[in-house]
């Protein structure tokens, strides 16, 4: 093993069709015009001398090392800024250019530290690989002048041009000393990233990196996304686990275990110990990029919470007890069994996890099915996007995103409704940020003024702060100007869409109770921004609407996920790039999840349990017969167990007490269920009322594959072995196999996952083609991939819907009937914050807590004074479910009315105060949208301290004898 | 379940439907629960349709008999 060499051209790829062609050094070369010669040059193998220059940002021509001599020209042009043309001649490596790299270099080198021995970038270091490739044999200014390298000047006075180091971010280390001042860094804060955090201050000789107006990296606006360590070409900004660990040896490219963007990473190596995550440049989701979490919050790995034991206990108020794997899942599936015997076959289910791989999930479910014997599977995608399912099911015919994130470059408008990509997507937000500099036009659909709608050279054109629970309304109301103003396209619709549907559709929009003026009201959006918003969607060229589950979390939930697709059909903004309807998804494979049959109704390929044919392909694979029954939904799961017909729960990486709504029917739930099996990394929340404990693998220490929120199907590779012995799709599989010792059928035997892939290829028609090797051979494919896209399919419904014609449907706005009144005068709405992840559970063992340690209260000043609170008091949060408290923060980024909170930690429980509504389709929770009164406290609730007490009683783990 | 919530979710199915056309509606809201409520929940349903009808939307109430039955076995 080695580490994964990738080529840096200096300056990024020009996308002209037209090829140049030039001579560099003797060579012949053909680029596409606008290419540098530079570029060029390495196309040509011949790597011209550089340090400004790499092919994340633009070419900036500072550091006058890549100068060449052009045949016909004059002088020395730098090659990163100028561009090939048709017949140039260029020589790279002449004895006046030699001449010239030498002096600068010698230039550089006298204002840098020789430490080269004991640095942290020694061996990564492109100003040392410089000097050593221009010759430079001696540095004849001496290092006694002015500089930026020592402490104090030769006299022993103090040297104030120098800087100590800034430490203050967790990750990674500012070294002012060794900074060339090639802005790298600084062009790729504002170019990759598009945060503009960084700087250059001061000028010539007093010129320096400066994050903010000369603060520390924490204190600054910097968001941690660390591309600018990744451009220094020195030792400034550099990696503390490189500064502590040395250099790594090998890399292994996989993929993020965050979010739904799914990026690929190099995952830097030395031995079994991760050095560092490095984005991969080939990387089709990231191009390169990350955010702070996938690229630095991976220290839960090796966090000393890890449970690296199978533990048990007979009843949930006795300790934890550790015992060997054997006798766990013996006591497991002895368990199992005896309440299927005494309770029925129905009486026990799973859930899948949205982080796990695809395998592992396929496993999951088949466990549900072919040993259970029941539909009882559910997973995560339950609470986040299950509504998604439903309604692009309905209206085009798969629940598929449209597009790939590619695409995003080549849209003009861009819709964002219920999401908050900077935070949740951070990646995706960066590169719609690119898009939106380069001038692409935003709507923004949100009650809260998410940093999209105004932040660094970013501007939405139009900001919909709507009443949370009013999106239907808000979607129609879109949808009507569109009809009413004749802005549709007649001829899309014509062609692709079921035109009877859509004139009862266009009966149903035009209705006046649809328009902006008469929703106005309770909305709270002025009907000229909608009119305006709805016009710029439809006239401005390619429109894409991304959405989160600012969308799908709510009482019509697929209501408005069929309004956005109704509004996407409308346009004609369906089957090419730049347009399209991309749930963004909030876990790294909630996709695969759902492609892998998670749900009680489907078997995998979303393919309904009722048909027959379907059935019958996984009956004969697997020599079973499965019911044709839909199972029961988590939420269905709760109300059974709570009825006594629902016992024992395998439940695999998800923490259903925390993620889930109205947290104290879900404790009833568990606490009445008589096998609870947790499959964690953790003692998480859903563990305190777990039976069984089965120690998880992280995604550093297993195969297999996960898929993104573009349908991508993305390789996660092993790095290091299991730390808890076995990878997480072994665990179900010895799960399965305790369950059929005495049944006298045949036993689980995969032994690597790619024999999983192969069945999921052999029984669903979408994944027909995919294979490990292809996905070797390309590095990610997205589904559908079978003979008829053996590539796989970046952009859908290219020629025609997967349903055959779109379908529109009718979309009533009907309120929630969690309505705010004289006792909850307040609406809550939740989300989440960059830094943490979900429940919290990985990213709060990391450093990442620096940023965000707890959850905070968004309350508009107007409501704040009301109440007699102050930034920063604590307050007492109530709904009809519950109560807790937290901090206040005083902010206008939510509107009167209105207050915000995260759910990432479990000591406020923000789902204590959700409710049991759900959307009318899916059971999705209503998190959205909860009547709340917010008051000063004193303290922690009652809730609050018993269930800190319970929690603490419930993780006690038996001494060993 | 509680019979309230089971209801509720009934009827919020039907809130969905009401603007199709009468057959369509009562169609569509038996689909919708054939599909996706588990036999349980489905026991329950026709259970408190037949003892307590008047919970239960009038589109619910006729869209019932079209709801898949719940055999035996199942």
């Amino acid at each position: 093993m080695t580490l994964v060499h990738e080529i840096d051209y200096g300056t990024p790829a020009s996308k002209a069709e037209s090829q140049v062609t030039l001579t560099v050094d003797g060579f012949e070369v053909s680029v596409p015009e606008g290419t540098s010669i530079m570029r060029a040059s390495m196309e040509a193998g011949i790597a011209i001398p550089k340090l400004c220059a790499t092919d994340m940002v633009d070419a900036f021509g500072s550091c006058r090392l890549c100068l060449v001599e052009i045949e016909g020209r004059a002088g020395t042009p730098s090659s990163c800024t100028t561009p090939v043309a048709e017949g140039m001649v260029v020589k790279t490596q002449t004895q006046r250019l030699k001449d010239i790299r030498r002096g600068v270099m010698e230039l550089y080198i006298s204002d840098h530290p020789l430490d080269c021995l004991t640095c942290a970038a020694n061996g990564d270091c492109e100003l040392q690989d410089m000097a050593g490739i221009v010759g430079l044999r001696d540095v004849r200014y001496g290092y006694n002048g002015g500089n930026h390298v020592t402490a104090r000047n030769n006299g022993g006075d103090i040297n104030m041009k120098w800087m100590p180091k800034d430490e203050s971010n967790p990750y990674f280390t500012y070294d002012p000393s060794k900074c060339i001042v090639c802005s790298r860094c600084v062009r790729a804060c504002e170019e990759v990233q598009g945060t503009f955090a960084l700087t250059i201050e001061g000028r010539g000789f007093d010129s320096r990196v400066s994050p903010g107006m000369h603060e520390a990296f924490l204190e600054s606006e910097c968001v941690s996304c660390g591309a600018c360590v990744q451009a220094c070409p020195t030792a400034t900004l550099t990696e503390k686990s490189v500064i502590e660990i040395g250099q790594p040896e090998h890399s292994v490219v996989t993929t993020c275990a965050y979010c739904g963007v799914g990026c690929s990473f190099k995952a830097e190596m030395r031995g079994d110990e991760l050095v560092r995550m490095m984005p991969y440049k080939d990387g089709k989701a990231n191009r390169g990029h990350s955010c702070v979490k996938g690229r630095f919050a991976w220290g839960y790995a090796n966090h000393k919470d890890r449970i690296l034991n199978p533990m048990i206990r007979e009843t949930i108020d006795q300790p934890w007890r550790e015992v060997s794997w054997d006798e766990a899942l013996s006591f497991a599936a002895n368990r199992l069994r005896g309440i299927q015997e005494k309770h029925g076959k129905e009486s026990i289910g799973v859930i899948t996890s949205s982080r796990c791989t695809n395998e592992e999930t396929f496993l999951v479910q088949k466990l549900a099915r072919a040993v259970f014997g029941n539909n009882n599977t559910d997973t995560c995608a339950r609470v986040c996007h299950s509504p998604t399912g439903y309604g692009l099911g309905q209206t085009f015919g798969t629940s598929a995103g449209t597009q790939d994130f590619d695409s995003v470059e080549q849209s003009d408008v861009v819709m964002i409704i219920g999401a908050n990509p900077t935070d949740g997507h951070p990646v995706f937000a960066s590169r719609l940020k690119k898009r939106l500099r380069q001038g692409a036009q935003l709507i923004v659909v949100d009650p809260r003024r998410i940093d999209l709608v105004k932040s660094a050279h970013v501007k939405a054109s139009h900001h919909l702060a709507l009443r949370p629970g009013t999106n239907v309304a808000i979607v129609t109301a879109l949808a009507h100007v569109i009809v009413t103003e004749g802005l549709y396209d007649e001829a899309f619709i014509r062609e692709r869409c079921d035109w009877e549907a859509f004139q009862d559709y266009v009966e149903f929009v035009t209705d006046e109770r649809n328009s902006p003026e008469a929703i106005e009201g309770f909305t709270g959006v002025p009907a000229d921004e909608v009119r305006k918003a709805a016009r710029l969607y439809a006239n401005g060229g390619n429109g894409a609407i991304y959405y989160g589950l600012g969308v799908t979390e709510h009482s019509q939930g697929s209501t408005a996920v069929i309004g956005i697709a109704n509004l996407a059909m409308l346009t004609g903004n369906i089957g090419k790039p730049g347009v399209g309807v991309n749930p963004l998804r909030g876990q790294n494979n909630v996709q695969g999840s759902c492609d892998m049959g998670s749900f009680p109704h489907e078997l995998p390929g979303y393919r309904h349990v009722k048909l027959d044919e379907v059935r019958s392909v996984f009956e004969d694979l697997w020599g079973v017969t499965i019911s044709n029954e839909p199972g029961l939904r988590i939420p269905n799961m709760l109300d059974a167990a709570i009825d006594g017909s629902f016992k024992g729960l395998y439940c695999q990486g998800e923490d259903i007490l925390q993620s889930d709504p109205d947290t104290k029917h879900v404790s009833a739930g568990l606490a009445a269920m008589d096998c609870v099996i947790v499959h964690d990394l953790f003692l998480n929340e859903t563990a305190n009322y777990a039976h069984v404990f089965l120690p998880g693998s992280t995604f550093l220490e297993k195969d297999g594959t996960f898929t993104n929120a573009e349908r991508r199907i993305n390789m996660v590779r092993k790095v290091m072995a299991p730390k808890n012995g076995y990878a997480d799709w072994e665990v179900t599989q010895l799960l399965a196999n305790a369950m059929l010792k005495e049944t006298g059928r045949a036993n689980w035997s995969y032994t690597h996952p790619s024999q999983v892939m192969d069945e999921i290829a052999a029984t669903t028609p979408s994944f027909a083609g995919v294979t490990y090797d292809l996905l070797e051979e390309k590095g990610s494919v997205q589904w559908p991939c079978n003979d008829k896209a053996p590539q796989g399919t970046p952009v859908m419904h290219v020629s025609g819907f997967v349903r055959g014609k779109g379908r529109f449907i009718r979309t009533d706005y009907v309120a929630t009937d969690e309505k705010t009144g004289p006792r909850f005068p307040l609406l809550l709405t939740t989300g989440r914050i960059l830094t943490q992840y979900n429940v919290g559970a990985q990213t709060r063992r990391t450093a990442n807590v620096v940023w965000h340690d707890e959850d905070v209260l968004e309350i508009h000043p107007h409501d704040a004074e009301q109440r007699g609170i102050k930034d920063g008091d604590y307050v007492k949060l109530a709904s009809r479910s519950g109560e807790t408290t937290l901090r206040a923060k005083i902010t206008d980024r939510v509107a009167t009315g209105v207050v915000y909170t995260t759910f990432h930690h479990p000591e406020t429980q923000a789902n204590v105060i959700t409710t049991d509504y759900s959307d009318w389709a899916t059971n999705c929770p209503e998190y959205k949208v909860t009547a709340v009164q917010v008051s000063q406290s004193n303290g922690p609730t009652d809730w609050q301290e018993h269930y800190e007490a319970f929690s603490e009683r419930a993780r006690r783990i038996e001494a060993a004898e | 379940m509680s019979p309230d919530k089971l209801a509720y979710m009934a009827n919020q199915i039907a809130s969905f439907f009401k603007s199709r056309p009468h057959a369509e509606a009562v169609a569509g809201i038996a689909d919708h629960i054939s599909n996706f409520w588990e036999p349980r929940m489905r026991v329950q349903f026709f259970q408190l349709l037949e003892n307590e009808a008047e919970r239960f939307d009038p589109l619910v109430q006729e869209a019932g008999k079209y709801v898949r039955p719940v055999t035996a076995n199942a």
